[in-house]
């Protein structure tokens, strides 16, 4: 689906369908540029300053460019209580990039999600839409090591 | 194998259809013979299955731990052995510890759950199972009483293994045991008969009655009876009413929700439209976590094929009644765990609250009446009317009515789901349910009902789970997750990931919980922090002022924030000060940290006995602090150390000393 199809699938003015409109765009093109933003406050016919509080209020919302691998860390609190944060910090330091941000070749992003509902296999990775749990300090190396190879 | 579609096909009307399994309209007058609607609902329900049936737990916890491989495996593994099967994928079952569990059911034996299988298991399975009909001990969890106990006497009753024990699956009957997905599986079990009977026999006074006299209270948080609730929505006329299931489950520990979406759609479902019946609303909406995709799509197709069979949309099972039903995705914010912030969202705006009064019962979306309830509530609503009130009220205590599932997580040995009858002890769900603490360490506290809930020691693990027994030392209900803590779990780091947690997820609406809450983490982020990195008096000074003002801050932020999230934001700082003070004082006078969690008060040496110099902790180390030849004994640089503790994580002969 192109994002001129999302502009079709959603009638003018209705702004209920705000965030779902987001979702969709953020779905085709990874993250909600400034042109769009704009774009959907106008078919919405609302002020911009009302989508962009929306966008940055949510979680789910992004307005860089993602990486090619998205690593979502969960921090839930079955997860900080089985380590979680050391997972994080691991990641951080092996990749060079705080949660949240992208690394600069655009290979990975690091993630936090307050959590992902898999708490019996904390702690608990998500690499593009794969569950990785029960993970251990030594565990996440390899992982990481499995990942950048592929590259 | 045929399909209810099949019989449909033979254009029998819905309506009468289900009427017709649910035993309360002559099946000759439909054209089915008696005879054949048991032997429908008995393949179906695979008592009498001609083929071996195969079913894979495919919940979010299955897939993790590698189900999909799993399921491939027998798909290509029954194509060589050349067997005809039927393989289905089921939701989870609860025991997630034990995943991938895979039950076998072979014609003439009983259904048997094989735990943690791998692909590797899979051939051993096939040949030993389903060729030679034995069962392959090592991997059996149980047996289901649905054949000849004599058969297989080696393996134990799965209602008898102690996860299940104590537990009574009301609103988890059909986990794991139904494939999600398809209706017939459900209508088989008794499903959508509950809704027929209310669309036929009852008035909706009479369930709103029922409902309350059920005792049926909410199972989001506050506990408020439900019935009452949509008795308020009833009495406000209105030409449009809406009807929303918050399947919004931020609660960081909980995933009961989740599990029951993935594992028995229908039931939510049809809870929802007994519900809409009761209060008139024509249209409803789940708003659901988009972080549960697989629980979106099994939604998706749930609504699909209740719409198909007459069960949603326009005049439901000839009654006239009409309702239906849309998914709203939500975008990751806790906060619109809270009623009107979870209107606002869906109205597509910021997910902040709203002063109550007016409460959403009265006006809620768009301005209209609309009641919201949550996932495992609506799960509860069709057994109060094919059981009756009277039966569901005679579950629980005396206060709060049926069971409760708990998402068992942290430092347990079982971990996964379970559900018990409202009473039941702490020390029984944690320790018969939960196997007791992991790697034969002690339990030191429990926290119930997540960020908005409250740690709990030792003393109170013989305390009856219910809304009031907990509110009263000072957890809460919330919507049940338990997270079991051992010594390593340091209480002023909890109460301080709580903080970071609330400041992050706080929607910024009102004073209180934006500042007060960003108050309370700077002052835990004072007391665990190391004296290293406080450059004058005014800094030690600080941490003392601070802990003298955390308690009436935690108080005011209780007593004036706007909504829920706010008004319980304080909690966890509350009970663990309350309940573990002699680790705060360990914190700031000692400045220890008992358990060793909070890394800025520790100080990283080697062990000169124990390091053989791989210079594993040097390459790990970020800041470049440890030096030492291969081979010889490393060093660590007391003023480089930033205590990240990964030397401590890395090292594999336990030479970091961290004290």
């Amino acid at each position: 689906m192109q994002s001129e199809e999302i502009y079709k699938k959603y009638p003018k003015n209705e702004a209920p369908n705000m965030i779902a409109m987001l979702q969709d765009i953020q779905g085709i093109l990874g993250y909600l540029p400034e042109d769009e933003i704009i774009r959907v406050a106008r078919h919405l016919g609302v002020p911009t300053s009302r989508v962009y509080g929306v966008a940055t209020f949510y979680n789910q919302f992004r307005l860089t460019p993602l990486g090619k691998h998205v690593i979502r860390v969960c921090r839930g609190t079955a997860c900080h209580v089985k380590g979680s944060l050391d997972i994080l910090q691991i990641l951080e330091t092996e990749l060079g990039i705080s949660a949240g941000e992208t690394t600069k070749d655009l290979q990975f992003t690091i993630e936090t999600v307050a959590c992902i509902g898999a708490c019996s296999i904390a702690p608990v990775i998500v690499i593009d839409d794969k569950y990785y749990g029960g993970l251990t300090s030594k565990s996440i190396y390899k992982l990481i090591k499995e990942f950048t190879k592929k590259d | 194998m045929n399909t209810f579609k099949d019989i449909l096909s033979k254009k029998v009307p819905t309506a009468k259809f289900v009427e017709v399994i649910a035993g309360r309209y002559d099946a000759s007058k439909a054209g089915i013979s008696p005879e054949s609607i048991l032997e429908m609902r008995s393949i179906i329900s695979m008592d009498k299955a001609e083929k071996p049936v195969i079913l894979v737990g495919m919940g979010t916890c299955g897939l993790a731990n590698g189900a999909q491989a799993v399921y491939d495996m027998f798909v290509q593994e029954l194509k060589k052995y050349e067997i005809d099967a039927v393989i289905s994928k089921v939701g989870c079952v609860g025991y997630c510890a034990e995943e991938v569990i895979v039950d076998v059911k072979v014609p003439g034996f009983p259904r048997i759950s094989y735990k943690r299988v791998t692909p590797a298991n899979v051939d051993t399975i096939i040949e030993r199972t389903i060729v030679n009909k034995e069962p392959v001990i090592q991997k059996a969890l149980g047996k289901y009483e649905d054949a000849d106990p004599s058969i297989w006497p080696e393996i134990p009753i799965l209602k008898d293994i102690p996860f299940y024990k104590l537990q009574k699956k009301i609103v988890l009957e059909n986990c794991g045991v139904i494939d999600p997905e398809n209706i017939d599986q459900y209508l088989a079990r008794g499903g959508y008969q509950a809704l027929s009977a209310v669309l036929s026999e009852k008035s909706p006074m009479d369930v709103i009655e029922d409902t309350k006299k059920a005792g049926l209270r909410g199972r989001g948080g506050g506990g408020f009876l439900s019935g009452k609730k949509w008795e308020f929505a009833y009495n406000v006329a209105s030409d449009q009413k809406y009807l929303i299931c918050n399947a919004d489950e931020g609660d960081p520990g909980a995933f009961m929700d989740r599990a029951v979406l993935e594992g028995d759609p229908h039931r939510v479902v049809e809870g929802m439209i007994i519900a809409a019946y009761a209060i008139g609303a024509s249209k409803g909406y789940v708003y659901c976590r988009a972080e549960y995709p697989l629980a979106i799509k099994r939604l998706e197709k749930t609504i699909a094929d209740a719409m198909e069979y007459g069960l949603l949309g326009k005049n439901i099972l000839n009654s006239g009644f009409t309702f239906e039903l849309k998914i709203k995705k939500g975008a990751g914010a806790f906060v619109c765990g809270e009623e009107t912030a979870l209107i606002n969202s869906i109205e597509g705006r910021r997910g902040t609250p709203r002063p109550r009064p007016p409460f959403p019962a009265v006006s809620g979306l768009f301005g209209k009446p609309t009641i919201i309830n949550n996932v495992e509530t609506f799960a509860n609503v069709p057994v109060i009317f094919s059981k009756g009130a009277d039966w569901y009220s005679s579950i629980g205590t005396n206060s709060s009515k049926g069971t409760k599932i708990f998402a068992l997580s942290g430092r347990v040995v079982n971990t996964g789901l379970v559900e018990v009858p409202m009473g039941t002890t702490i020390r029984q769900v944690i320790f018969d349910c939960g196997g007791g603490i992991a790697d034969g360490k002690n339990f030191k506290a429990v926290q119930i009902g997540g960020p908005s809930g409250g740690a709990l020691p030792e003393q109170f693990l013989d305390t009856e789970i219910d809304y009031e027994n907990l509110k009263a030392i000072g957890a809460m209900m919330g919507s049940g997750g338990l997270v079991v803590m051992d010594q390593s779990t340091c209480m002023v780091d909890l109460a301080k990931y709580f903080m970071q947690f609330i400041t992050s997820e706080s929607c910024g609406k009102c004073i209180p919980c934006r500042e007060g809450t960003k108050r309370l983490l700077e002052i835990l982020e004072r007391i665990t922090k190391s004296y290293r990195e406080e450059e004058t008096e005014i800094d030690s000074l600080m941490r003392f002022q601070g802990m003298l003002y955390l308690e009436r801050l935690a108080d005011v932020i209780k007593d004036t924030s706007l909504c829920g999230l706010g008004q319980t934001a304080s909690n966890p700082v509350i009970s663990t000060l309350r309940y573990f003070r002699d680790e705060y004082e360990a914190h700031l006078y000692d400045r220890t940290c008992p358990s060793k969690a909070c890394r800025q008060m520790l100080t990283y040496t080697v062990d000169k006995e124990k390091c053989i110099g791989c210079t594993l902790c040097a390459t790990r180390c970020p800041v470049n602090a440890i030096s030492g030849e291969r081979k010889g004994v490393h060093f660590i640089d007391q003023d480089a150390c930033t205590h990240c503790g990964q030397c401590e994580l890395n090292c594999r002969f336990d030479a970091i000393i961290a004290e």
